[in-house]
């Protein structure tokens, strides 16, 4: 959650719930609630690792809040985040070492596997496509990110049928 | 099998005729003991949910040129009213070769079919024409328009063959491409309309005759993704209405919405197993995006 903060905070300086609450907006339906907690935690990391500092902005009727923003350091930690290329997604490794090395020991059979794992996948499918059709479709980030883990989605299931040519 | 045309039959469900008495029984009446337990929501009541398809030792082997090849070798698999089953499967595993068979647009090579409960496997090529004319509807990857016709004439002319009165014709025909969203395009000829335009009217046609069964190849194998959902949208109302589907389909957005999911490989059957409901998060999307750090 480093990054996303980072980028938040070169926008304008924040305290910890208006960091959740524009992270919510941002990302629409797509995002997964933020948990306060881990915020306030990454965002204590981040002014350890001196890319952002914060103060203490006296507030009448409550407690302090601590408003954080962004150091030079952390500028730049955020433009080389930007500038380099991401990681390409990961194939399902966890459930390859399965079917690869199972049989070996004699503890499953690869066609078996295989088939649980592609009604796994299709039951992910499906909530994928029902999610598609409830969310808000002016909701621009989460129409996206769901079609993009459609064509993940469905990029494992080929895969796994290459498997299926291949191993069995 | 009679291998006359049907004259002036009841339309579009009156009567089963050319199929024998027992494809007159009202549904839901024909039980097979043997059949396995089905939890399946929506067949409701106590009686067993009526078998449309079902499939024994099924075998079709080509051969050409002294070569010979098993394309389906031993199939077993049956289909219940109002049941959503996609077969997936690699390529060459058998899946476009079965659903021809089990249309009756390919011969079986050996084992049997029985379709409403009769057996069907050994009609002619004219009682597999009159048969699929009333209880089957095929929607193919290349959505095959008539294309010297207009899409009216399309979507009316199975209805016709099968004996409706034109005004019946007309009147579902409008009725579906209402439903489908294309009552607009009636006039047109098919080459006029884009891809998902035209596997909406194909799948009107394949709807016309409110068929036993619809027969779906790839239906989306040609679409783009947002042609695509609205394919989806259809079959999944089609299915709520009851429609029995039985599809190949290599697009898992599609296989997710089947009750069951039947892989094929190497013309046999390796997995069939009913969709199992994977529990949603609370928050919904939440599982798709994961932040770093």
């Amino acid at each position: 959650m480093r990054q996303p903060l980072l980028a938040l905070l070169a926008k304008e300086p924040a305290h910890g719930y208006e960091l959740k609450l524009a992270l919510e907006q941002t990302f629409g339906q797509a995002y997964p609630s933020p948990n306060i907690g881990q915020i306030y935690v990454t965002l204590k990391r981040l002014e350890q690792d001196g890319l952002v500092r914060s103060e203490d902005v006296e507030q009448t009727t409550r407690p302090n809040k601590r408003v954080y923003e962004l150091t030079a350091a952390g500028h730049e930690a955020l433009r080389a985040w930007v500038g380099e290329p991401s990681d390409g997604p990961r194939i399902r490794d966890e459930f390859f070492i399965k079917l690869i090395l199972a049989p070996m020991a004699g503890l499953a059979d690869r066609m078996e596997l295989m088939s649980s794992q592609r009604r796994h996948y299709l039951g992910i499918m499906r909530n994928l496509i029902e999610l598609q059709a409830e969310i808000d479709p002016a909701d621009t980030a989460a129409r996206l990110l769901i079609e993009g883990a459609v064509l993940h989605l469905q990029a494992d299931l080929d895969w796994l049928e290459r498997c299926q040519e291949e191993l069995v | 099998m009679s291998r006359s045309a049907p004259k002036g039959l009841p339309w579009p469900r009156g009567g089963r005729g050319g199929l024998g008495e027992k494809a007159a029984l009202p549904r839901g009446v024909r039980g097979d003991g043997s059949r396995r337990e089905k939890e399946q929501g929506g067949s409701g009541g106590d009686s067993p949910p009526e078998e449309i398809l079902r499939t024994s030792k099924l075998v079709k082997v080509y051969r050409a040129d002294g070569v010979t090849v098993e394309a389906i070798r031993g199939v077993d698999i049956e289909l219940s009213a109002g049941e959503f089953v996609a077969i997936m499967g690699p390529s060459g595993s058998g899946k476009s070769t079965l659903l021809h068979v089990l249309g009756g647009l390919e011969p079986a090579t050996g084992g049997e079919i029985w379709f409403l409960g009769q057996r069907v496997d050994g009609l002619s090529t004219a009682g597999w024409a009159i048969l699929r004319r009333r209880h089957v509807g095929f929607v193919f990857q290349f959505f095959n328009l008539l294309s010297n016709m207009t899409v009216a004439d399309n979507v009316e002319l199975p209805a016709l063959l099968a004996g409706a009165t034109p005004r019946q014709a007309r009147k579902r025909r409008e009725e579906l491409l209402a439903e489908l969203g294309i009552a607009g395009k009636a006039g047109a000829a098919p080459a006029r309309l884009s891809g998902g335009e035209q596997q909406r009217v194909a799948l009107a046609r394949a709807l016309a005759n409110e068929p036993s069964l619809l027969l779906a190849d790839e239906p989306t194998g040609n679409l783009d993704s947002s042609n695509t959902r609205d394919v989806l949208r259809l079959l999944r109302r089609a299915h709520a209405g009851g429609q029995a589907i039985l599809m190949v389909t290599h697009d898992a957005r599609v296989a997710s919405l089947a009750d069951r999911v039947i892989n094929l490989f190497d013309g046999m059957v390796a997995d069939d197993a009913r969709m199992v409901p994977i529990p949603r998060r609370v928050n919904g999307v939440g599982d798709i995006l994961e932040l770093k750090g």
